[in-house]
């Protein structure tokens, strides 16, 4: 019998359609690849699934029985688990605490007050823990374990739940190959025993590897299926953009020119015992790729003074420069777009036009006082370039979607004439066709000369975006490609801690 | 321009007016209101500080007991010392920045959180003021005093208390430095996204520091104006409690302890409608241990009603949102 049976399943939000008449099935022991791009729907329709988001409309059957919307209560107690991308778990409570958190076991306990059993919870818990083959005991501490370790303790949580349908998010995204590996034969397993599993990954080579059916989403819409048999990576990724990848890519106007940035010797505090050597040249857009943790997030804060390096030179435009506060680098025309924005890009209450203005609102002020009008010449102006779509410069940043939201971002840095961006993660949650503006917008930026350094964990905006790609391992460069050498296995492997001639052969 | 909720304010101000008025007419009385005037003037300016910080996100609990400690400074330094005034007014001046620009750096270089920072200053001042009297009270002594000190804090112009002037002069002040100047600007960020001002090259911790700063100087000040509206300062009771005064004030007027929020007209509506109740009380014969009660009851009304107005301000800013995005399309 079917186990799972959603049908034309729709969600909007004010302005947003996040799902449109998706349909999906899932049937007792199979493994399911679901892929799609950044905001294609995938996370929506799991949090459907998970009781957290109610459908517009659409129905959802489990084990036969028609639902309109799920409550997180229904959908656990149909035996439906996730293990999340950011790990949900308390840090500082121990495993056996995480995995029946909430749903403590209890004991009569003192004058009829019921009681945490924690003998209970840790002997059951260690029978979850058994068949994962993990090295950790349910007593341990959740805050000494690796993120694979945390891993398996979710899939432990979601067992002693007794799940039949696991959801995994891009539970890979930061694991090493190894961890990969055994994370892959935990689901074998799994579905040995009749577990059924969505799989969500930008990992093409392990859903391919992995998955007995690939659904793909595109804009909230239903892209296509692949059959065991039709799983390639191509047709993957066909789905997935609807195009080949290469049309993502627009050439430099010029040859690249000068170095804009150079990196020697620089040391981040994330990695006190590694350097960093980087040339980003005039007109090119340089993609900086690796794994989360591989230090890219911390090269780009030392860069912008938010945590300074500890040693090494910066060089920009042949001068060399000392950034130690985030005034330094603006003072230098070196701007970030930061990976969360909401939290350290913008200020949501405040307006279109506060916003653009917020690194600069000295340039207003005359006589310490600001002049709105003249910050409203320029918030116009950008609103107008950047094709910003809201009613005006006075609209609430909080009001805009993540691509408009993304846009405001970048018109605070235009307005103040850039020498070098870096950007992290610059189109993480934005819709397929504020991407393409956000493209274009770097690669304008870069044609008049202006350095662009791009981190990305996305595989296909990497390679189908810079001009030459930077890979980071464990704090250090472990080798760049020209668009010559591009492929997601090079990636891949410099990203692992292989030279390219490992990769190679 | 004053905004809905200021407006809503100004309005509970003039109808608790009125049904005060209604029933005891001597509400709108010269003395009566001259006395109110001049009691809005001494918290206010310090209300106006208090305000500020709660703006950057943090919180000063400590004012009250400044008071006590910079009241019998300045007193031991004009009366017993025979200090010229404008030097013991400086001083007290100069001490209340220098405690604020300690609970400034404690907070923004030692990273301690502003509840424990000045919680433990309240302790701290409030012991030390006891301690510097040997828990005595301090009074100017006979033929001390300066005629013009005593004019231009505790005097009046044309029946205006010199309280309220300066009040009206520092909010003046206040406004200008908040709502129009650079500074201003990078307040609200910082106590909106401390994160994202500091993303944006906003020196976050000096902005903070100046908080503190301000409302340590005013404080400073005010706790001269007090010592002249008291007479003399009984360091374990002078002063108690003013803080939350203060904080109730500024959270009526609409800030929010979460930080980036409140303006000055609003602090100052605030502070009069503290007053009003405080007037209500006595001149309707409830019984004053009901005081605190009654200012309580209101701030918790004032305070429901404000989150169903923002409430509803963010649903009608979604809807305005989804608009937005399907007329761009």
């Amino acid at each position: 019998m079917t186990l799972l049976l959603m049908e034309d399943i729709g969600k909007t939000y004010p302005g947003v359609t996040a799902l449109d008449g998706v349909s999906f099935t899932l049937e007792p022991g199979e493994i399911v690849g679901l892929i799609g791009e950044n905001g294609a729907g995938k996370s929506t329709l799991m949090k459907v699934l998970g009781g957290v988001v109610a459908p517009s409309r659409g129905r959802i059957v489990l084990d036969g029985v028609a639902h309109a919307a799920l409550s997180v209560r229904t959908s656990q107690a149909a035996g439906i688990a996730f293990v999340h991308q950011e790990l949900n778990l308390f840090e500082n409570l121990d495993v056996a605490s995480n995995i029946f958190a909430g749903r403590e076991l209890r004991h009569k306990g003192i004058l009829g007050r019921p009681m945490v059993d924690r003998a209970a919870m840790r002997a059951e818990a260690a029978r979850h823990l058994a068949p994962l083959g993990v090295s950790y005991g349910s007593d341990t501490l959740v805050e000494l374990l690796s993120i694979a370790e945390r891993q398996m303790l979710e899939i432990a949580k979601a067992l002693s739940m007794q799940a039949r349908v696991i959801i995994m998010d891009e539970p890979t995204s930061s694991l090493s190959l190894a961890e990969t590996d055994r994370l892959l034969a935990v689901m074998r397993q799994l579905k040995a025993q009749g577990v059924a599993i969505i799989y969500i990954s930008h990992r093409l080579s392990e859903v391919r590897d992995i998955a007995d059916r690939v659904v793909c989403l595109r804009d909230g819409k239903l892209a296509g299926h692949l059959a065991r048999a039709e799983i390639s990576q191509d047709a993957m990724v066909r789905l997935m953009i609807g195009r080949d990848l290469a049309q993502l890519y627009t050439a430099p106007k010029a040859a690249p020119g000068s170095p804009v940035l150079q990196l020697k010797g620089l040391t981040t505090p994330a990695f006190p015992d590694r350097t960093v050597d980087l040339t980003l040249r005039r007109g090119e857009i340089l993609g900086l790729a690796g794994l989360i943790g591989a230090g890219r997030t911390s090269l780009a804060q030392a860069l912008f003074g938010i945590a300074p390096s500890l040693a090494g030179e910066i060089t920009l435009e042949g001068a060399e420069v000392v950034i130690r506060s985030p005034s330094d680098a603006i003072g230098l025309g070196l701007y970030l777009v930061p990976e969360d924005r909401k939290r350290s890009a913008l200020v949501l209450d405040m307006t279109i036009r506060e916003n653009v203005s917020l690194a600069d609102v000295a340039r207003f002020a005359r006589r310490g006082w600001v002049q709105r009008g003249a910050e409203g010449v320029v918030a116009r102006h950008e609103l107008k370039r950047l094709k910003i779509k809201a009613p005006g410069i006075e609209t609430p940043v909080v009001t805009l979607s993540g691509g408009n939201q993304q846009k405001v971002v970048l018109a605070k840095w235009l307005s103040m004439r850039p020498r070098l961006i870096v950007f992290d993660e610059p189109t993480r949650g934005i819709d397929v066709g504020a991407k393409a503006e956000i493209y274009a917008l770097m690669r304008g930026l870069a044609d008049e000369g202006v350095g662009i350094l791009m981190i990305s964990s996305d595989l296909e905006e990497v390679l189908g975006v810079s001009d030459r790609i930077a890979v980071m391992h464990e704090g250090r460069m472990s080798g760049t490609l020209d668009r010559a050498e591009f492929s997601e296995q090079a990636v891949m492997h410099l990203a692992v801690g292989l030279t390219a001639r490992e990769g190679a052969a | 321009m004053m905004s809905k909720k200021e407006l809503a304010l100004l309005a509970l101000i003039v109808v608790v007016g009125a049904v005060t008025f209604a029933i005891n007419p001597r509400f709108l009385s010269a003395v009566n209101i001259g006395n109110m005037a001049n009691l809005v003037g001494l918290f206010g300016i310090f209300a106006l500080g208090v305000g500020l910080v709660i703006i950057s996100g943090g919180i000063e609990l400590s004012v009250g007991s400044m008071f006590a400690i910079l009241g019998v400074i300045f007193l031991d330094l004009f009366a017993n010392f025979s200090l010229p005034w404008p030097l013991a007014l400086a001083a007290a001046v100069g001490l209340g920045l220098l405690l604020g620009l300690i609970h400034g750096l404690l907070v923004t270089k030692v990273g301690l959180q502003p509840f424990v920072v000045t919680l433990c200053g309240l302790l701290i001042y409030r012991g030390a003021a006891r301690f510097y009297t040997s828990d005595a009270t301090m009074g100017f002594g006979y033929g001390v005093d300066d005629e013009f000190l005593r004019w231009l804090v505790s005097d009046r112009t044309m029946g205006v208390p010199h309280t309220f002037i300066a009040f009206v002069i520092i909010a003046a002040a206040m406004a200008v430095l908040l709502h129009g100047s650079v500074y201003g600007r990078h307040l609200y960020a910082v106590g909106k996204n401390e994160e994202a001002a500091r993303y944006s090259g906003i020196q976050t911790g000096r902005v903070i520091t100046m908080t503190y700063v301000i409302c340590g100087g005013l404080a400073g000040l005010t706790s001269v104006f007090i010592v002249f509206y008291t007479n003399s300062v009984s360091p374990s009771s002078h002063g108690n409690f003013y803080e939350l005064y203060a904080i109730a004030a500024a959270v009526l007027g609409g800030c929010s302890l979460r930080g980036g929020e409140g303006s000055v007209i609003g602090i100052m509506l605030g502070v009069v409608l503290l007053q009003v109740l405080q007037n209500l009380v006595n001149l309707l014969g409830i019984p004053s241990s009901l005081n605190f009660a009654v200012m309580g009851s209101v701030i918790l009304l004032g305070v429901l009603a404000d989150q169903e107005i923002t409430r509803r301000r963010i649903r009608s800013l979604a809807q305005a949102g989804a608009l937005a995005a399907k007329g761009g399309k």
